[in-house]
């Protein structure tokens, strides 16, 4: 009979791995001096700082228009160039175009270096080199985008229906002919969709890289709160926020007829 | 004239896929190859454009080795096959004269192709091809909206206006209705005998490849088991093909 009974499964890992992550949370709590005494005892002062926030001020909403709309340029000139870029480097990370482990490897390889680098560190980099002001910051961008998008891209890529490209093989194209008359019109519509994605994210990280002088609203983001003039950051918040939600809204409708 | 010439194909795991095959196909011959699945005949018929390369053996066509054809050359031996597939293969997203003129690419610079800046005889050609099998209105239709028959014959343009001499389809009438399988292989037929184009069919319906073919291939495990006229290929050689009884499904019965 006890042969037959199935045996509990062990505890013991799962015991252990939620035993880990409590002690891991507890090391860097520990390490880096965050205590729950120190949140509750700064409530009265986060509380202060939000009346200092309201209201907003409202004049100051005309006199930031100017710096908002470039940093949308700058997002959009990062995601068009990064976008470029991309064509060339998602076709050689595919497997199914470029056949040979040596050309997918590498530029795969290109790919995920360029995607680790932090969008400010790279902001930070280019102002070292070119100075302050929006090339920075637009450069930044467009690494930042290329990385997104032809990672995405490539990934589809290898999805696409193998057959049209099998056809293009047989009526005796060469490569570049079997890429344009076999792949671009299979991946098009997704490329024009990653592209709006990539416009949408880059609006968020252009807000900021003003902090590290690459242009943009992030500059007066910075320079209001050296001032202590929360009511002009309340003010940047919200326009952002606004601006933010209406691209959101408006690439999302068109990506949606798109595919 | 197609010659092959001990052809064998043996796939990295060992598989035979075809087994010294040696047979010649002349010129406006409507050669239909039959065997079980996986007796080899989509291998043979993707050899003969190199989509699948023989791992020993030779197939010269027109007096030119395809087996040691390279880069360009290949491409322009290319040029000369039309190739028909079981789904179709279109770029579905593009209208039906821009699937029939891709057909035309091996013909051109890349530059001019890519450009899409066809001369005007490519274009005649390309709506005289959608006139041969019958659907000259859906030009400018995209080729996802036509129906299963319709994008077959859309693909027989494309071989078309490719001014292919040889015609290698694969399962053409897999994917299609009885009806619709009768219209694409009397397009095809029509073809063989009006363009003297070579056509080279695999079907896996006995009663259809009795009745268009003039010849018959059979394979069984990668080997030619038959090679002949289609008056002798009888029900007893039918049998010794397939190793066993025909079954209904092997006939298209309409």
């Amino acid at each position: 009979m006890n042969e037959n009974t199935i045996k509990k499964p062990s505890k013991v890992k799962s015991t252990l791995t939620t035993l880990l992550l409590f002690l891991l949370i507890w090391g860097s709590a520990y390490k880096t001096d965050s205590t729950f005494e120190e949140l509750f005892t700064g409530i009265p002062e986060i509380i202060s700082l939000l009346r200092e926030m309201i209201p907003p001020d409202w004049a100051y909403f005309s006199y930031i228009t100017p710096e908002v709309l470039i940093t949308i340029q700058m997002a959009l000139l990062g995601a068009t160039f990064g976008a470029i870029l991309a064509i060339p480097l998602s076709l050689l990370a595919s497997s199914n175009i470029f056949v040979s482990p040596w050309i997918y490897q590498t530029a795969r390889f290109i790919l995920n270096f360029l995607r680790t680098i932090p969008d400010l560190l790279l902001a930070a980099i280019f102002v070292a080199i070119f100075g302050l002001g929006l090339i920075p910051g637009v450069l930044a961008l467009t690494i930042f985008s290329l990385g997104i998008i032809a990672k995405l891209m490539y990934e589809f890529i290898e999805t696409i229906d193998p057959g049209p490209l099998e056809a293009m093989t047989a009526v005796g194209a060469n490569k570049i002919q079997w890429i344009a008359f076999g792949v671009i019109p299979q991946i098009a519509a997704q490329f024009a969709a990653y592209f709006l994605y990539t416009f949408e994210i880059n609006i968020r990280a252009a807000a900021i890289l003003g902090l590290v002088g690459a242009g943009g609203i992030g500059l007066y983001l910075d320079e209001t709160l050296n001032f202590l003039e929360y009511q002009k950051t309340t003010s940047i918040i919200l326009y952002t926020l606004v601006v933010i939600m209406v691209i959101d809204y408006i690439t999302k409708k068109i990506r949606e007829k798109l595919l | 004239m197609i010659e092959i010439k001990e052809a064998t194909k043996v796939y990295s795991n060992g598989t035979v896929g075809l087994n010294k095959i040696n047979t010649t196909i002349n010129q406006g011959d409507f050669v239909v190859i039959v065997g079980r699945s996986g007796a080899g005949k989509s291998t043979l018929l993707r050899a003969i454009n190199r989509l699948h390369d023989i791992t020993d053996g030779e197939i010269v066509i027109n007096g030119k080795s395809l087996t040691k054809a390279n880069g360009k050359q290949l491409r322009e031996m290319r040029r000369d096959i039309g190739m028909i597939f079981q789904n179709f293969n279109l770029i579905k997203r593009n209208t039906v004269l821009k699937n029939v003129l891709s057909g035309r690419v091996a013909y051109h610079s890349t530059m001019r192709t890519l450009l899409g800046l066809w001369p005007k005889a490519d274009v005649d050609l390309a709506h005289d091809a959608l006139n041969r099998v019958g659907i000259p209105d859906k030009a400018y239709v995209r080729a996802d909206e036509l129906s299963g028959g319709q994008q077959q014959r859309v693909s027989i343009a494309r071989a078309l206006a490719q001014e292919a001499k040889i015609i290698l389809a694969d399962e053409p009438v897999a994917s299609l209705d009885p009806l619709t399988t009768r219209q694409v292989m009397d397009d095809l037929r029509r073809i063989n005998q009006e363009l003297g184009i070579t056509m080279i069919v695999n079907l896996h319906f006995i009663d259809i490849a009795r009745e268009y073919a003039t010849r018959i291939i059979g394979l069984r495990d990668g080997e030619l088991v038959f090679d002949g006229p289609v008056e002798d290929a009888t029900d007893e050689m039918f049998t010794q093909i397939y190793e066993r009884e025909i079954k209904k499904d092997e006939l298209l019965g309409v």
